[in-house]
């Protein structure tokens, strides 16, 4: 009677047994050839020239190509990479690269190269993005946002050949920040050899998709919201050369540059692994990666649990609410690191009446930074007064700081003839990023905070192609987003940020262009004295003090999160994961 | 219904329809001809009918691959998870139920009723959760995402996953295979458990019912032995009425099967148009309502032709009760 019950409830736990210990077996050998990642959102193309968002340079940027110069993740230097050597000219104008040899690319289905890495390919690259007239400057669709926002391609006289591996670059006028340009995750190497295949065969712009670059993953497949697959570049020169490169070796004239940015190491303590991306040889006790796959995640709860059954190794941008559970687990590491971030609200200053500093500095005045930090970042970042971050060279502690004082700000709205229940969008970013973990709630905080002083505001939000589109073509009234630099260089948080040159390609979000503002940016890349350039960026400061066209809200601390399986992963203090170098144990 | 749907959709009805987005003028003239759209409903409704069957069902919005190809990868993947839930409510809800029945008002009848009633009560989802709660997270025993890990390329022939792994030619066949079970365990006893349960509770029913026939009570006064009474005669009998109640479990096991997707992240018919509800994806809407409901639609009729084909008596409005 009983016991026949029994004998069936005995099997059915039998089978579950049975079925988790296959599971466990799971952990063998195969599956340490492969690294899977929980990426967040999809790439908008496979060129980062293309794209500023760190989801299209992570997917590519970081694991398809090179550069012509790398930044240190440890020291935040410049160092070689594609280019093993530089010297640049007394005047300052003229850089001449000595580039590395026996550098191949990717050999693909789609492609096969027979030539390796030389000049042409560093020309084809640049002047690309550099000349409107080159052939494939408007293919997939010509716009370059990071090199239009800086207004790199104005500044360049020529690229040259002198020979197979030597390339010299004259500026117009000096820029103590080109080198650092060169070493973003935008300033990427292609292939001339294959552009040159495609433009044969009429199909130039698989170039973007179908990519080909010397990096230490190639492209396998896509497959748009689920996966990017990734297989190793069997060729990958860092893994055939004999000495990996020390900061230390690095050869270079410029010494002004090199000091500044290695001051922005000082900012930058917090436990990380020792071993950055360059070769690890020798090691043959573990098996080689043979795969990387992004397994696309949109939600962060999803990616965290994946992470805790070891369906992914490593995750993007954990929530700041998960941080806590992630540093409890035992078999998951945290990474931590002041990040070279900012997060702020831009107004969009070419719609009244937030074309009034008056109305601005009143909305400013309305919200409490410090409820904002403590209720979105849970402590895991710093109040911002400027753009900066403590990291930079350049950061201000004494800059002026808007407060919290809503009475000012109903007087200063009153004064602009802005009238009680005038209403307002805030537009919140659909995803996570190290700046802003949950712009949605920031942007609920907000909305209370401006119907305390009379301003009725509506929340807006869209998946995030469509919103930065939208972002792009100015529908906004203001918006909560923010930025991550892509290297050391003080010019590159104001000049993307704020400048006129940085309205058409989108990086500008408060639609903002001020003649005086760019006028002391360009007078800061004149020098490369670190005193006279960090008083002018004071100067910067005190004019943002008194527009307002943002309200610096946080900066951040950059986090990775990953199982103690992989080794070798590093946090890039310039945003982005990179795999290269990485390995898994058992 | 879903042809009006091109036209009630927000949007341009040429894209809606197509998921195709003419550049200019002409292109846009060129295709309203091609789809007949410059002609009246009637002909339009036609035209669309006969694009469905021979299998143009446009594009879509958001990825730009055809729906076909869309639909053809994810409603396998649904259908496969629904298979196993119901071959599991099979193979162990009407055998539990049977001996339930048997045993009808004993001790193991109580608690299986119960534990039946019990599961059969919970919402989907929630039980989902749950399972994933303890034996992913906790227990680290089973994955909670996708079909199989990514480091497999299985080529899908079938759409099957079990299937597809066995035809490919990849070289850890085993691993894979178990590796597939394992991210088939959570779903499938998702869904299975909720339809077991309602299985079980049918199949009781049904053997009381019969067990108080009078031609059992017949042949139990001839001195049949219980073991004959049972094989020859609640067996087959108590199985009747069952049978046309399958037809509305698949019903309900696709609906789960759909809900449930979302959760463990399946790639199948009701996680993509979660999606494209998400993302307005117009076209992959409709396309996708219609499949899902020809799928239900045809799989309920086989059920009927079937019990049609194998019941041989003639009062078919005997059903059991629950």
């Amino acid at each position: 009677m009983s016991h026949g019950l029994v004998k069936r409830l005995s099997l059915c736990i039998c089978t579950a047994l049975l079925v988790a210990s296959c599971a466990k077996q799971n952990k063998q050998a195969f599956y340490n050839t492969g690294i899977i990642y929980c990426s967040e959102s999809n790439p908008v193309t496979f060129n980062p020239q293309l794209d500023t968002s760190s989801t299209t340079s992570d997917a590519s940027s970081h694991q398809l190509y090179d550069r012509l110069l790398d930044f240190d993740p440890e020291s935040g230097r410049i160092v070689p990479s594609l280019a093993s050597s530089w010297l640049v000219s007394d005047d300052g104008l003229t850089y001449a690269f000595q580039l590395r040899k026996d550098v191949w690319f990717h050999n693909t289905r789609y492609f096969t190269p027979t030539r390796n890495f030389n000049a042409d390919d560093v020309i084809f690259s640049i002047d690309r993005w550099r000349l409107r007239s080159h052939p494939y400057h408007y293919v997939s669709g010509g716009r370059y946002p990071y090199f239009e926002s800086i207004g790199l391609a104005q500044n360049i006289a020529s690229v040259e050949r002198v020979n197979g591996y030597r390339v010299e670059i004259t500026l117009k006028r000096r820029d103590s920040s080109f080198l650092a340009n060169l070493a973003t995750d935008f300033a990427v190497i292609l292939s001339e050899e294959y552009a040159n295949q495609l433009a044969q065969t009429g199909t130039p712009g698989k170039i973007d998709e179908l990519p080909v670059g010397t990096g230490p993953f190639k492209f396998d497949s896509y497959r748009k919201d689920h996966f990017i697959k990734f297989l190793r570049h069997d060729n990958y020169w860092r893994d055939q050369m004999e000495d990996a490169p020390t900061s230390d070796e690095v050869l270079s004239d410029n010494n002004t540059v090199e000091s500044a940015n290695q001051e922005v190491e000082n900012g930058q303590g917090g436990e990380d692994t020792v071993q950055d991306g360059t070769a690890q040889n020798g090691d043959e006790t573990r098996p080689v990666v043979e795969q990387l796959i992004f397994d696309i995640t949109p939600r962060s709860s999803l990616r965290l649990a994946k992470l805790m059954t070891g369906e992914c190794d490593a995750t993007a941008f954990p929530a700041q609410t998960e941080l806590e559970v992630i540093r409890a687990k035992e078999d998951l590491t945290l990474a931590e690191k002041p990040g070279l971030n900012i997060g702020f609200w831009a107004f969009n200053t070419q719609r009244p009446p937030f074309d009034n500093p008056d109305v601005r500095r009143a909305l400013a005045a309305a919200i409490d930074k410090n409820t904002l930090l403590e209720a979105v970042y849970f402590d895991s970042a710093t109040r911002a007064k400027t753009l900066l971050p403590a990291a930079s060279w350049a950061f201000q502690n004494d800059a002026d700081d808007t407060a919290y004082n809503p009475v000012l700000a109903r007087k200063l709205l009153a004064d602009a003839g802005v009238k009680a229940g005038f209403s307002m969008t805030i537009w919140a970013m659909p995803v996570e990023r190290s700046y802003n973990p949950n712009a949605t709630k920031m942007a609920e905080l907000i909305q209370r905070y401006l119907r305390d002083v009379g301003v009725e505001a509506t929340i807006v939000s869209y998946d995030w192609t469509t919103f930065r589109r939208h972002l792009q073509e100015g529908l906004h009234d203001s918006v909560l987003i923010g930025w991550s630099a892509d290297n050391g260089d003080p010019d590159n948080f104001y000049r993307p940020l704020l400048s006129c040159g940085a309205i058409p390609s989108g990086t500008n979000r408060a639609m903002w262009c001020s003649e005086d503002y760019d006028k002391l940016l360009n007078d800061a890349l004149q020098t490369d004295d670190i005193e006279e350039r960090t008083a002018i960026y004071r100067q910067v400061n005190r004019l943002l003090y008194e527009r307002l066209p943002l309200v610096p809200i946080a900066h951040a601390y950059r986090y990775q999160a990953y199982r103690n399986e992989l080794e070798g992963m590093t946090i890039n203090p310039f945003g982005g994961v990179r795999f290269g170098g990485v390995k898994k144990a058992l | 219904m879903s042809f009006s749907l091109a036209y009630l959709f927000p949007g341009d009805t040429l894209e809606n329809l197509t998921g195709l987005v003419p550049q200019n003028e002409i292109q846009r003239a060129a295709l309203e001809r091609q789809f007949k759209l410059d002609q009246p409903y009637i002909f339009q409704f036609f035209y669309y009918v006969g694009n469905l069957l021979t299998g143009d069902w446009g594009y879509s919005f958001t990825s730009g691959l055809p729906l076909r190809e869309e639909v053809g990868i994810a409603m396998p993947a649904t259908i496969e998870l629904a298979t196993y839930a119901m071959l599991m409510a099979l193979f162990i809800g009407i055998p539990l139920g049977y001996y339930a029945g048997i045993r009808s008002y004993s001790t193991s009848d109580h608690l299986i009723n119960s534990a039946s009633i019990t599961t059969y009560s919970f919402p989907v989802f929630w039980f989902a959760l749950l399972l994933i709660l303890v034996f992913s997270l906790q227990l680290d025993a089973a994955p909670l995402s996708g079909r199989i890990s990514l480091l497999y390329n299985i080529e899908p022939v079938s759409g099957f996953i079990l299937i597809d792994i066995l035809l490919s030619d990849i070289e850890n066949k085993t691993l894979a295979f178990k590796d597939a079970l394992s991210h088939l365990a959570l779903p499938t006893f998702a869904i299975g458990a909720i339809a077991t349960a309602s299985m079980i509770r049918i199949t009781r029913r049904s053997v009381i019912d019969v067990k108080h026939r009078p031609y059992i009570a017949a042949a139990i006064s001839r001195g049949l032995s219980s073991w004959q009474i049972f094989f020859r005669h609640i067996l087959r009998n108590a199985l009747l009425p069952i049978l046309p109640l399958m037809a509305i479990q698949i019903t309900t096991l696709i609906t789960n099967a759909m809900i449930v997707e979302t959760l463990f992240s399946w790639p199948g018919i009701g996680n993509w148009l979660i999606q494209a509800i998400y993302q307005r994806d117009y076209p992959a809407l409709r396309i996708g309502m219609m499949a899902v409901s020809t799928v239900v639609i045809t799989l309920t009729i086989l059920v009927d032709l079937f019990n049609r084909m194998i019941d041989p008596s003639r009062e078919k409005y005997e059903r059991a009760t629950v």
